[in-house]
Parts: structure tokens; C-alpha cells; sequence
């Protein structure tokens, strides 16, 4: 049975950059990729905007992926398409034995360390609660991206988009050039839920109405979804009944949100953080089993996959060079009246070295400065002119110290 | 005039403050010198750039992604997909080749490569 020192689960961005940074520290690589070719989401983000950061150049989904591709194919990564990891076991030896499901059967083979890069999942009709009837013609967002860009079906004349995920507005365009009707966006929040760049380009450019605070109620519809019915809610998100009117469509698109997908981590007995619904990870983003990581979507959704390649990257560099010791895990606390979630929320002092965190604020705040404390002093802090919940923000801490508490902490409005 | 506008430029998306009087134009609010000159160019001639998918005649690759190289005026983006739908890719194309020249000033250009491998299976024995 072959033996790897990483195996990375998932080809999209995440694992492609895991893979090549653990292959630049000389270690063997595996990539398991469920789908037919490498690459993930961004086969179907045909758009741009991609690698403004990272490439700096604006670039579409599919060229940014394949530039991952074509350098990870001359670092010499093994990867296997077409199969999915079925089971995992620790052995003895502190290593992994996967199971894997491929098209030529059930395979074994041995890793010294996982790296989780899985990405994430959209949130279905199932996880948002609308009354009525189940026809066709209620896709995820993602899934008429794929119909649209990567088989060439046009999955609706005209529709409604409910949530106001980047996703939703990149399809809006995405159906209206092709000739759909997109009858508006329905979000029930009193902010979008993308970022801002989407509804003016997306949204505004097409003339395509988003409607604030107002959600599909009710789907109608036989055998194929005929009207929704939306209506505008208060403040408790508790539908205003007055307001209710009927949508004739043929489609309901939902782009609600999405959800990092770790369900080989719950095999490994990983503990979720409530927060980002992906593992708790340290400053060298290995979950609480040692050996296993975390990168990427999996670890917490973000908005840019720029974000993603450069975590994963990390991720896949200390993967590479890990080696077992004893962990003094401190937790990085803040409050989440200020901040949504905080990425990694453990920092392990027995290891050390630099802590690249990761988070977003709990609300829409302008001129507020954020501090990082170690051991009660404050190690960096930094004015934000404006935070927003979509929007995440990173930053780089670079400490000696032996860090035995840790905090990150949102000051008042500065002047 | 004074009007707020989404700068798309970068997914920074700051809101600007764009006042104008007549051939003057000030920006206010843009993290960056971009903002002006987007700020600009939407107040006199609106661009954009475009992404899409054209058909090929390969079974096992169906659709091509492609993109305009660079931006045309706002008002002409429906014809120039009109233009796209009619595109039927025979050649296996690589990212960055010219499928269609001088579409509004812009030509289409292939963002996939049709030629890159990206999948079955790779494991070295």
C-alpha cells in the first residue's frame, strides 16, 4: 500500500494550493478529487474578478484554476479523480489509513497527515423555510451555474432569487444575458448579503430589483414551480401578511448561504466551532486530532478564493513539515457581540510562530479599531475605516512571547 | 451633481461620493486612485467586460468559458452576446486564444484550456 505524507481531500482551490505549498517542502502528495477534473467550484465561475490579490489580475474562475493545475502537475502531485474517501482510520503509528472509492473500485492508502479541503456547501430549500409545494424548478444557485456554464441548459425563462448571496447576483447576470427574465432578488435581511461590487454590477447594471427586507414566503406549483408568493417581514424576520403578493415564475433560485462540509471530519471525531460550522483549528490550522488539517471553505467560508489559496497554502506547508509534540492550546477569545467568528480560534504556544487570523464583525461598523492582545498586551492594532459582516479581514501577528492568553478586541469609534 | 457609486473595480466595492460639475469630476471615498478613473469613465462612457460560455463540437467538453479582453460600452453588451450564442468552437482551444476578433472593440477569448489534462488518474507506482 502507498504511503504518502499528505493527502489532501478535495481538488478545488484549496487542495490544489495545499498540494503544491506540501510538495515545495518535498513532501509525497495525494489529491482526491470526487469530481471528474480538478479545479472544484471555480470550473463553473466562469465570471471574473478572481486573483486581483493573489495574480493581481482579473481573472475568471477557470483560469485561475488551472494555473494551479498546470503548477501543480510539474511539482510532481499524485491526484485521483472520480472517487471520494469512504472511511479513515488512525493507525498505531500516529498515520492514516483511507479508504477510497475509485473507478476502478475500493483502494487503501496510507497518509502521515490529512489535509480537510473539502470546501463548502450551499444551503438547500430544506435549511430555509418556505411553505408550500416541493415541484421542479427550485435549484441552488450553484447548481443552475452548473446547468447554465458547464452543460449549456437554460434552467428557467423567469425567475425569483431568494437571498442575496454573491452566487444568487453573479447568476442574476449570469441568466438575464442568456436571455431570462430575473424578477428580483428577494433578501430578508436589511443588507445584501454579497458584497457590494455584486449588486451594482450585477444588479443594478441589468435593472434587476433587490428587494430588502422581504422573503419568499410560498411556492405554488403542480409538477413544476408555478408563482411564489413574497412578502415583506419586520423586524423579528416575521412575515408582514399585508404585503404579500403573488410572482408568477417558473424557477426559484435560492442563494441563502453556504456551509463548509465536513462530514470526514465528523468520521474523525473533529470538533466543529459553532461560529464558522468548520473545525477548530490552531495557528497551524490542525484540528484537535493531531495530524489532521483544515484549510480553505472547509475551515470557514470566505469571500474570496485569493483568501482561500493563500490559506491553504499554509495550511498545506505545515502539513508537510508536522511532526507529533505536545500541544499547550490557548484560545483566542473575543466577543461575538463584536465579531462573527475569529479563525483559528486556538493558539498553540508550545509551537509558536507567526498567527495569520482571520475574522469578521458581527455588524456593519465604520472607524473602529481592532486590537490583538497576548498576555494582556496589545501586540497590533489597526483603525478599520469600515467592517462589514461579508466582508472578512485578515492580518498577520508576529510574536516571541510565550503566549498564555490571547484576545482579539474591537475598540469604540476612533475620530 | 452629487451621486453615490459602487466602485467595481476591486472587491473592495468602496461607496464613492462622485460630484460633478460639468467637465470637472471629483471622487470622494475611494480607497484608491482606480476610483477616479472609474468614477470617470461611468459618467461619460460606461464599460464593462463580459463572460460567457460558446458551444463546441466536442462531445466530451461541450462548453468553452470565454471573456472579452478587454471592456465595451454598456449598451452594446446584449449584441455582442448575440454575437457569442452563434460561436461553434471546432478546434481544441487553448486559454488566452482569440475565438472571435473585434467585437465592439474587444475580442472573445478562450479562458479554458481545452488541451490541459485536469483529471482521471495520476499516481506514480
Amino acid at each position: 500500500m502507498k504511503r504518502y505524507r499528505v493527502c489532501v481531500l478535495g481538488g478545488g482551490p484549496a487542495g490544489l494550493a495545499a498540494a503544491a505549498s506540501a510538495a515545495d517542502e518535498n513532501a509525497s502528495v495525494l489529491i482526491v478529487e470526487r469530481e471528474k477534473k480538478l479545479g472544484g467550484i471555480l470550473k463553473q465561475c466562469i465570471h471574473d474578478g478572481f486573483g486581483l490579490i493573489h495574480f493581481k489580475e482579473r481573472l475568471t474562475g477557470p483560469e485561475y484554476a488551472e494555473r494551479y493545475i498546470k503548477d501543480m502537475i510539474q511539482k510532481d502531485v499524485d491526484y485521483i479523480t472520480s472517487s471520494f474517501v469512504t472511511d479513515v482510520k488512525k493507525l498505531s503509528d500516529g498515520g492514516f489509513e483511507l479508504e477510497l472509492q475509485t473507478q476502478e473500485g475500493m483502494e487503501k492508502v496510507e497518509s502521515d497527515t490529512i489535509v480537510l479541503a473539502c470546501g463548502c456547501r450551499e444551503r438547500t430549500s430544506r435549511q430555509v423555510f418556505v411553505h408550500g409545494d416541493r415541484p421542479a424548478g427550485i435549484y441552488t444557485a450553484g447548481t443552475a451555474q452548473y446547468f447554465v456554464n458547464i452543460m449549456g441548459y437554460m434552467p428557467t425563462k423567469k425567475c425569483v432569487i431568494i437571498g442575496s448571496g454573491d452566487i444568487g447576483m453573479i447568476m442574476a447576470r449570469r441568466l438575464t444575458l442568456e436571455g431570462a427574465q430575473v424578477e428580483g432578488v428577494y433578501e430578508i435581511k436589511d443588507a445584501p448579503a454579497g458584497l457590494d461590487r455584486n449588486v451594482a454590477q450585477c444588479l443594478d447594471d441589468y435593472n434587476i430589483p433587490l428587494h430588502l427586507s422581504t422573503t419568499v414566503t410560498q411556492v405554488f406549483g403542480n409538477k413544476r414551480v408555478e408563482a411564489v408568493e413574497v412578502c415583506q417581514v419586520d423586524k423579528k424576520f416575521n412575515p408582514i401578511k399585508e404585503t404579500a403578493r403573488i410572482i408568477e415564475c417558473d424557477s426559484l433560485i435560492l442563494s441563502v448561504g453556504l456551509l463548509p462540509e465536513n462530514e470526514i471530519a465528523d468520521k474523525l471525531g473533529i470538533e466543529i466551532d459553532n461560529a464558522t460550522k468548520g473545525p477548530l483549528v490552531d495557528q497551524t490550522f490542525m484540528t484537535n486530532v493531531p495530524g489532521v488539517f483544515s484549510c480553505g471553505n472547509a475551515l470557514h467560508v470566505n469571500d474570496l478564493v485569493d483568501y482561500v489559496s493563500e490559506n491553504a497554502s499554509l495550511t498545506g506547508k505545515y502539513a508537510a513539515i508536522y511532526q507529533p509534540s505536545n500541544r499547550t492550546l490557548v484560545k483566542i477569545n473575543y466577543s461575538n457581540k463584536d465579531f462573527l467568528y475569529v479563525v483559528p480560534q486556538y493558539y498553540d504556544s508550545s509551537k509558536g510562530g507567526e498567527l495569520n487570523l482571520y475574522f469578521r464583525a458581527q455588524k456593519e461598523v465604520r472607524n473602529h479599531k481592532v486590537a490583538f492582545l497576548i498576555n494582556d498586551e496589545v501586540e497590533l492594532d489597526k483603525t478599520y475605516k469600515r467592517m462589514l459582516p461579508s466582508e472578512m479581514e485578515a492580518v498577520k501577528i508576529k510574536t516571541e512571547k510565550t503566549v498564555e492568553h490571547a484576545a482579539l478586541r474591537m475598540g469604540g469609534p476612533q475620530k | 451633481m452629487t451621486k453615490e457609486m459602487t466602485c467595481i473595480v476591486c472587491p473592495n466595492g468602496c461607496l464613492m461620493r462622485v460630484e460633478q460639475n460639468g467637465d470637472d469630476i471629483q471622487v470622494f471615498d475611494a480607497l484608491c486612485k482606480r476610483g477616479l478613473e472609474f468614477a470617470k469613465n461611468e459618467l461619460i462612457n460606461p464599460t464593462r467586460s463580459i463572460t460567457s460560455t460558446v458551444a463546441t463540437a466536442f462531445p466530451d467538453y461541450p462548453l468553452l468559458s470565454v471573456k472579452t479582453d478587454g471592456e465595451l460600452p454598456k449598451d452594446k453588451i446584449f449584441q455582442a452576446m448575440e454575437l457569442i450564442n452563434k460561436i461553434v468552437v471546432k478546434d481544441r482551444i487553448k486559454v488566452g486564444d482569440v475565438i472571435l476578433s473585434d467585437v465592439f472593440g474587444t475580442n472573445i477569448v478562450a479562458t479554458s484550456d481545452m488541451t490541459l489534462n485536469a483529471g482521471e488518474k495520476r499516481v506514480d507506482n
